[in-house]
């Protein structure tokens, strides 16, 4: 599966209440959750985004609380995938679990051009392309059970086909 | 010990770290915030029931008493949940508590337990020696349904704390330092064993604090062994059987560090970070407009009985709101018997009903544009009390109570 689209940079330790505050935590639809996104840190970030972006950040991104609305909102803003050089434990199995792809990679990716350089990043494979330059970054590809996961198009519908199995 | 409690839950005779393991939980929970998300998910699986109705825990305590509209709309979906369900934990406001402090006081943890919440603190019960961690909605909603969760099984650090702990510095204080040394990705995946002679003389209060705060050094999950204290709590409160699981002697941890802590000072840490931690006296003179005792890291009733200790006969700066918030009913009225309560209220304290409240910006006690705040909660992340322009600092109960007395941050010893 490939994923095309323009960059958007983060530092470090981008926390869960950063990515989006407590007080809209009374709201669940992804897309309302997004107008929120990163509000406290970057507060004109919404309307900045395009379908198809890709969020690229530092070290332990989304650590804080196990607030789900987090990778809801960045994939209700269309976010098409996140990177990272690593994530906090709680939001990655919830990027997996609600499918949003996200990939950890160890190069530095700091010195790209926010809202101008794209990137492609294949799924599959861990892959991601610098389509301005052609350079190449590898990232680490799911392990197959979480790949399972994201095959089935989440946690819920991994679970629905068990449970389907089980009669 | 997680990799022991992990092999045996998933019926096999070891695990190493990086396995992934599908194990049967013994209770899940999840709150108003996490729940209502859950909820929707689990609605999605089309199941008339949960896989056990006794082992679901529920507990409305983060924007409860009901904030605003919104917030009663969620209340309201997990209570008629918890009806339809016959969920048997579903705690009532008026019967309930901040969920980390409730779950250990009701005998509903025990060691060798495994526990998942939709809610990060659940690392807290890694204190009464069960594998407790935080996960999301969708897991809780998938493990309503069939009892289980997904792990990837976490190498262990242990950390050794030398020495007996100086007057006034509490479990608190031994984890803010430690998130001080380590940094907020210092534990990141990772369980944290911690032991030493300072753990070992620490109360059962103390070590829910510490146990609590792991996730901000991006543990899984921070545990001590049960030992004597362990025992001593779960007597008269659990009383389904249970079998405690202990390292091996010669365990492999991912790393040792030792921490000598005979002459460590009060910590502080300053916003925005958890990890931004100073001892108290680099943080002396700091001006505040707010001070808050309470939360699932600081709001039991070792903590109020701190609080109180120092705050007896005196009175809060007129420059300073401060708020205690008992963490459950039944420390609510322990601190009333104890007499606790009427320090607090002459002294001119708010005393609030148990609620999250405060710790997370929900409501009673948000802070306007350039306010400062210092609370014994576990996170000072920007905005997290209120304004994106309000600061949050975090100590033990100890500095918080004088530190609301003197009107700027201070060393306990000052106001004695
Ligand atoms: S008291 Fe604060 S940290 Fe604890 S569960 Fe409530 S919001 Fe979370």
């Amino acid at each position: 599966m490939y994923l095309k689209g323009r960059v958007w940079l983060f530092g470090d330790n981008v926390d869960t209440d950063a990515i989006i505050a407590a007080r809209y935590l009374s709201i669940v639809d992804p897309r309302e959750l997004a107008r929120h996104l990163m509000e406290d840190i970057k507060p004109d970030f919404y309307e900045k985004v395009r379908p198809g972006d890709i969020l690229v950040a530092g070290s332990n991104f989304g650590c804080g609380s196990s607030r789900e609305h987090a990778p809801l909102a960045i994939k209700g803003s269309g976010i098409s995938c996140v990177v990272a050089r690593s994530f906090a434990r709680i939001f990655y199995r919830n990027s997996i679990n609600i499918g949003l792809p996200i990939l950890e990679c160890p190069d530095d990716l700091s010195t790209l051009r926010p809202g101008e350089d794209q990137l492609q990043v294949n799924l599959d494979r861990g892959l991601i392309t610098h389509l301005q330059s052609g350079r190449e970054y590898q990232a680490a590809p799911f392990p197959p059970f979480m790949q399972e996961i994201i095959s089935c198009g989440g946690l819920v519908e991994y679970v629905k086909t068990r449970l389907a199995c089980d009669g | 010990m997680v990799e022991k409690i992990l092999a045996s839950r998933a019926g096999k005779i070891k695990v190493v770290p990086g396995d992934l393991v599908n194990v049967p939980v013994d209770l899940a929970l999840g709150n108003d915030i996490t729940a209502p998300v859950a909820i929707k998910e689990f609605k999605r699986f089309g199941l008339g029931r949960v896989f056990d109705p006794e082992k679901i825990v529920l507990v409305p305590d983060h924007f409860t008493p009901n904030k605003d509209i919104a917030a009663a709309e969620q209340a309201l979906l997990l209570r008629r949940f918890a009806e339809d369900y016959e969920i048997k934990h579903y705690y009532e406001v008026g019967r309930m508590g901040i969920e980390h402090a409730l779950l250990p006081e009701q005998g509903l943890v025990r060691p060798g337990d495994v526990i998942i919440g939709a809610d990060s603190h659940t690392c807290t019960y890694g204190a009464l020696g069960a594998f407790a961690t935080g996960v999301g909605s969708t897991d809780l909603a998938a493990a309503m349904a069939i009892g289980e969760a997904w792990f990837k099984v976490p190498p262990t650090l242990r950390f050794e704390y030398k020495g007996s702990l100086p007057k006034w510095v509490s479990g608190k204080d031994l984890i803010l330092y430690t998130i001080g040394r380590i940094g907020v990705d210092g534990a990141r995946y990772r369980a944290i064993e911690f032991a030493g002679a300072a753990i070992e003389q620490l109360s059962m209060d103390g070590r829910l604090t510490m146990a609590n705060m792991a996730i901000e050094a991006g543990g899984k999950c921070g545990y001590v062994q049960p030992d004597k204290v362990t025992f001593d709590y779960l007597e008269g409160r659990v009383n389904k059987p249970y079998t405690a699981v202990y390292s091996d002697h010669d365990a492999s941890y991912e790393q040792i560090l030792g921490f000598d802590v005979s002459n460590l000072e009060p910590q502080v840490a300053f916003p925005p970070s958890p990890d931004n931690v100073r001892p108290v006296s680099e943080a002396a003179g700091i001006k505040l407009n707010q001070v808050v005792i309470g939360s699932c890291t600081n709001g039991r009733i070792e903590d109020l009985r701190t609080a109180a200790s120092v705050m007896k006969g005196k009175k809060v700066n007129p420059g300073v709101r401060l708020l205690v918030i008992p963490a459950t009913q039944q420390i609510y009225r322990q601190a009333l018997e104890e007499g606790l309560l009427t320090v607090f209220i002459d002294a001119e304290a708010a005393v609030s009903t148990p609620t999250c409240g405060p710790c997370l910006g929900g409501h009673m006690g948000i802070l306007a544009k350039g306010e400062k705040a210092l609370a014994t909660t576990n996170r000072n992340f920007i905005g997290r009390m209120g304004h994106p322009e309000s600061e949050v600092y975090l100590s033990g109960p100890a500095v918080a109570a004088a530190s609301a007395i003197a009107g700027t941050i201070v060393h306990p010893e000052e106001v004695i």
